[in-house]
């Protein structure tokens, strides 16, 4: 374990972004936190979380696919990939993180996304323990620990200090790297902070709830609910809860004509909007109800029926402040599994 | 003023279903955290008393779904309407986009609803509950005790800049109804429109760019209730989600602002349930106040059946040149 | 870097054969006259014009055909109006295979065949069927059961008159759905017409066609005796990556695109209704 001295971190920062393109949350002109590139000055947000998670970095909300020139009856197709330059996420919560292993069954697979892929190569995560957890945070509902968050180098922040430790060999080289500024420590410091984060998780209001309801084999438990209904009454069919999910990654590909040929790239979409399986001849899900069901089932049942049981959700509790009508995973979770 | 409780509400839903005059009631049922009140139907007095909530977070404008609402059941729904819902509620009247027959509307008299993040922004992250008292509110949170919270310090935009206590529509009224308003609602328009072009496009520019095209603006709008949104249509090219240039990106705002200029009440939803904290509510304002500029005070929603100066012909109707000339370089 | 599964390749349309009055067949090859890749029987392809998108179509030509592909589309959508307006030589992009393949060397060896088709639902099984007349001694005897609306709604009329009714061992039962003049053959409806020739249970029954004509022809067969297990389908959802990510054609854990098209129907049954 290596410590930095609350002094020293500006120096580290710079350090880190002397070698690749730093991003950490930093409270916009609307008060709230946002990732933004660091340069000189730029101050760190003491929130608790970013308002859009960090799935961006590496699915992003728009991207170019591929470029077409269309002469006559000829295509040509350009491919516009280029090799992702590295790049650090800093202060990455323990949520987001187990966001992107979710991802990565998604994305990496077999076929595997490059694009997503090269992303996830060149990037590098320093996860950030949560000493502040709020009320709507449930991520140990889903067997995750907020003081141990993961990523390449997890960070402790203390009043005087912040202590780091390198948990890849990714993170061990980038951590070398800042060896002037950070001395070796022990890790009393850290280990009474996580202790207050435990202590702290058991309080949470949502601490009680669990997902043992829940689960690949579920199928025909939930799927006719009657409760679907009332769940659904009010939901407006915006897209608020994916795109500020870390874990939804449903998304659609469009042609762009441009002046100089077509652009095809792909956008972050959502099962919730009403013509997201529609067709030339028909759509499948027609009420809101049925695309309701959708998003949930496919995070409590889908999800983990394809992935040994693990959840598509991190409990991050984005939703929960975001949802206009105030609907989201936690009230159906437990509507639903309060009836199993 | 009568202060409305939970209670009066209750017993009113109550009256009314137990009586025949209607066969449900929406309203706003309790979640978590005292702040997260999601819109609900009610069918029977046992539920309303189970879940039925009123207070400092029922700020939901319940006059769009009254549009579902009424294609569904024959019988009355009940609807609860604050002061600025009850202008929503007239202009969809006038676009004939609900059965008023089918309505039940009990105006309610209000104070003004708070906004969560007003109070998080005072109180800290880790707010595990908030109770009223008077004119404060006392906040419960996870980390620093109990914190006292003056409410007009955690009002909503909407509700700072009130712009009436009146009710223009209900069957029934619970307490008085009060008067419209002087308020401050323009100044930041103002601000706006005193700003160089540069400087407002910088403004715009970033306010917009946070914008992630979830369309919780549009679809919580009571003006917007096309049967099919243009930017619900595959053909357009700006179908419901990111487009790969920004410039098309914010023309969905612009659009939208265009399509309910005349329309738009001022209710505030966008502006509310926006993600991304984006100050919606100033695009729609500023065509409010060039329409009160250019063709005489106008208040969407005011009265059924109006017509809007947009879509009325006059002849003293200013020209466009006109129009022009009056906004100077800052229209 | 790598190839990447959305990045097409350049096709070129060598020949449109006029089907039907909404249905065109398509032919397939790379700029340099070659197949662009292999599939198996029931696999699909991606295919797009640039600037009008991209759409799933099911490969009709047979794995054997190793010269070209063809694409059976019926006009109902932007793409498909695209591309029966196209003519010979025009470029496109092409993209596959997509989805898993009819069991053909393992489930279907060795067994009597029945194909059920409807309209454009012979499109994906006119695979099969010619894979397995290019492989006749590996499969017993085998039925074809085709209908359409009228009999200018018979797809690839030709061929079925010319050589699947010449062939030893098959036997092609057609019907169209009402009476019409120059047409001697039965006339009723796809199902019934099952039921009618009531067909012995020692076979694997294909079944593809519109989804109301899936439903009665998969109630009939089981009245005839045959069970779920036996019998096979392929369905149709909205697709956009085909590659099981993109979420569109995701029905309970599987996503058509990948874990389908093809379906048995007894495996149906553990999916959420919902395709």
């Amino acid at each position: 374990m290596r410590k930095c001295s609350t002094a020293n971190l500006d120096a580290l920062l710079r350090t880190i972004a002397e070698n690749a393109s730093l991003y950490l949350p930093v409270d916009g002109t609307d008060g709230r936190a946002h990732f933004t590139k660091w340069e000189d000055g730029v101050k760190m947000s003491d929130a608790l979380n970013t308002v859009r998670s960090a799935k961006d970095f590496f699915f992003p909300q728009t991207e170019n696919l591929m470029d077409f020139k269309v002469e006559g009856k000829t295509i040509e197709i350009i491919d516009t990939r280029e090799e992702c330059e590295d790049f650090v996420i800093f202060g990455v919560r323990a949520c987001d993180v187990r966001s992107f292993d979710i991802l990565d069954r998604v994305f990496l697979v077999d076929p595997v996304d490059t694009y997503y892929k090269n992303r996830r190569e060149h990037g590098i995560i320093v996860s950030m323990a949560c000493t502040r957890p709020s009320e709507t945070c449930f991520c140990r509902t889903f067997g995750i620990d907020a003081a141990n968050p993961g990523g390449d180098i997890v960070c402790y922040k203390e009043e005087d200090a912040w202590y780091f430790d390198a948990l890849t060999e990714k993170g061990q080289a980038l951590l070398s790297k800042l060896e002037s500024l950070t001395e070796e420590c022990d890790t009393a410091a850290v280990d009474a902070q996580k202790d207050l984060i435990r202590e702290r998780m058991d309080k949470l209001p949502l601490a009680d709830l669990t997902a043992d309801a829940f689960g690949g084999d579920k199928l025909n438990t939930y799927f006719n609910a009657p409760e679907w209904k009332s769940l659904s009454q009010s939901c407006l069919g915006c897209g608020t809860c994916t795109f500020v999910c870390p874990t939804c990654q449903c998304y659609d590909i469009k042609d762009f004509k441009t002046n100089k040929g077509v652009q095809r790239f792909r956008c972050w979409d959502s099962c919730m909007y009403s013509d997201f399986t529609k067709m030339a001849h028909g759509n499948n899900r027609t009420s809101q109800l049925e695309r309701f069901r959708q998003r949930f089932m496919h995070k409590l049942v889908y999800f983990p029926a394809n992935n040994e049981g693990i959840f598509g959700c991190v409990g991050c509790g984005r939703c929960l402040s975001r949802c206009p009508i105030s609907m989201n995973i936690v009230k159906v979770m437990k509507e639903l599994g309060g009836n199993a | 003023m009568q202060k409305v409780t939970r209670e009066i509400l209750l017993a009113k839903a109550a009256e009314l279903l137990a009586a025949g005059t209607v066969n449900r009631v929406l309203g706003w049922k309790a979640g978590e955290f005292t702040y997260d009140v999601t819109p609900a139907l009610f069918t029977t007095a046992a539920e309303l008393e189970k879940d039925f909530v009123y207070g400092p977070f029922s700020g939901a404008n319940f006059s769009k779904y009254l549009v579902k609402e009424t294609r569904r059941d024959e019988g009355k729904v009940l609807v609860f309407l604050k002061p600025c819902d009850t202008y929503s509620f007239n202009q969809l009247l006038t676009e004939h986009r609900f059965d008023r027959e089918r309505v039940y509307a009990v105006g309610i008299p209000c104070d003004g609803m708070a906004d969560i993040q007003r109070i998080k922004d005072q109180a800290g992250d880790g707010v595990s509950g908030v109770e009223c008292d008077g004119d404060n509110l006392i906040v419960h949170t996870l980390y620093d005790g109990d914190k006292t919270l003056a409410m007009a310090d955690c009002l909503a935009e909407r509700c700072v800049n009130c712009k009436s206590k009146k009710h223009v529509a209900y069957d029934e009224l619970i307490g008085e109804t009060g008067d419209v308003i002087d308020s401050h609602r323009f100044d930041e328009v103002e601000k706006l429109e005193k700003m160089t072009e540069d400087e407002r496009f910088a403004f715009w520019q970033n306010e917009l760019s946070r914008c992630i095209r979830c369309n919780a603006c549009r679809d919580v709008c009571p003006a917007c209730t096309c049967e099919k949104c243009v930017f619900g249509n595959p053909n357009s090219g700006v179908e419901n989600k990111a487009i790969s240039d920004s410039f098309e990106e914010k023309m969905f705002h612009v659009i939208r602002a265009f399509h309910v200029a005349g329309r738009c009440t001022d209710c505030g939803e966008c502006s509310r349930v926006c993600p991304q904290n984006i100050p919606l509510h100033l695009l729609n304002r500023k065509f409010i106040r060039d329409i009160d500029n250019f063709y005489d005070e106008y208040q969407a929603g005011a009265e059924v059946g109006q017509r809007a100066p947009l879509v009325n012909y006059k002849q003293e109707d200013l020209e466009p040149s006109e129009a022009v000339e009056r906004s100077g370089n800052n229209a | 870097m790598n190839t990447e599964a959305l990045i097409p390749v350049v096709g070129v349309i060598t020949d449109i054969r006029i089907d039907t009055p909404d249905i065109k067949t398509f032919r397939v090859v790379t700029p340099d006259g070659k197949k662009a890749f292999d599939h198996k029987p029931g696999q699909c392809a991606m295919l797009s014009i640039p600037g009008v998108g991209e759409a799933m179509f099911s490969i009709t030509s047979s794995p054997t055909n190793t010269e070209y592909m063809e694409f059976s589309i019926k006009k109902c959508g932007c793409v498909t109006e695209w591309l029966h307006a196209a003519e010979v030589g025009q470029q496109i992009t092409i993209r596959g295979p997509y989805g898993n393949p009819f069991p053909v060397d393992d489930a279907f060896a060795g067994k009597n065949m029945l194909f059920i088709a409807g309209g454009v639902g012979l499109a994906p099984l006119r695979s099969v069927i010619n894979y397995v007349r290019h492989y006749r001694d590996r499969y017993g005897k085998v039925d074809i059961v085709y209908g359409s609306r009228s009999k200018d709604d018979l797809l690839d009329y030709d061929e079925i008159l010319h050589e699947w009714m010449t062939d030893d061992g098959i036997d092609v039962h057609l019907t169209i759905d009402r009476e019409q003049e120059g047409w001697d053959g039965h006339v009723g409806f796809v199902p019934n017409y099952v039921k009618e020739l009531g067909f012995d249970t020692d076979k694997v029954a294909v079944l593809c066609g519109p989804p109301i004509m899936i439903k009665f022809t998969l109630a009939g067969l089981q009245e005839l005796g045959f069970d779920k297990t036996q019998v096979y389908t392929t369905l149709e959802l909205r697709m956009k990556c085909g590659i099981g990510k993109c979420g569109r054609c995701n029905v309970g854990s599987k996503y058509v695109c990948k874990d389908g098209p093809v379906f048995r129907c007894d495996e149906l049954d553990e999916l959420p209704d919902e395709y």
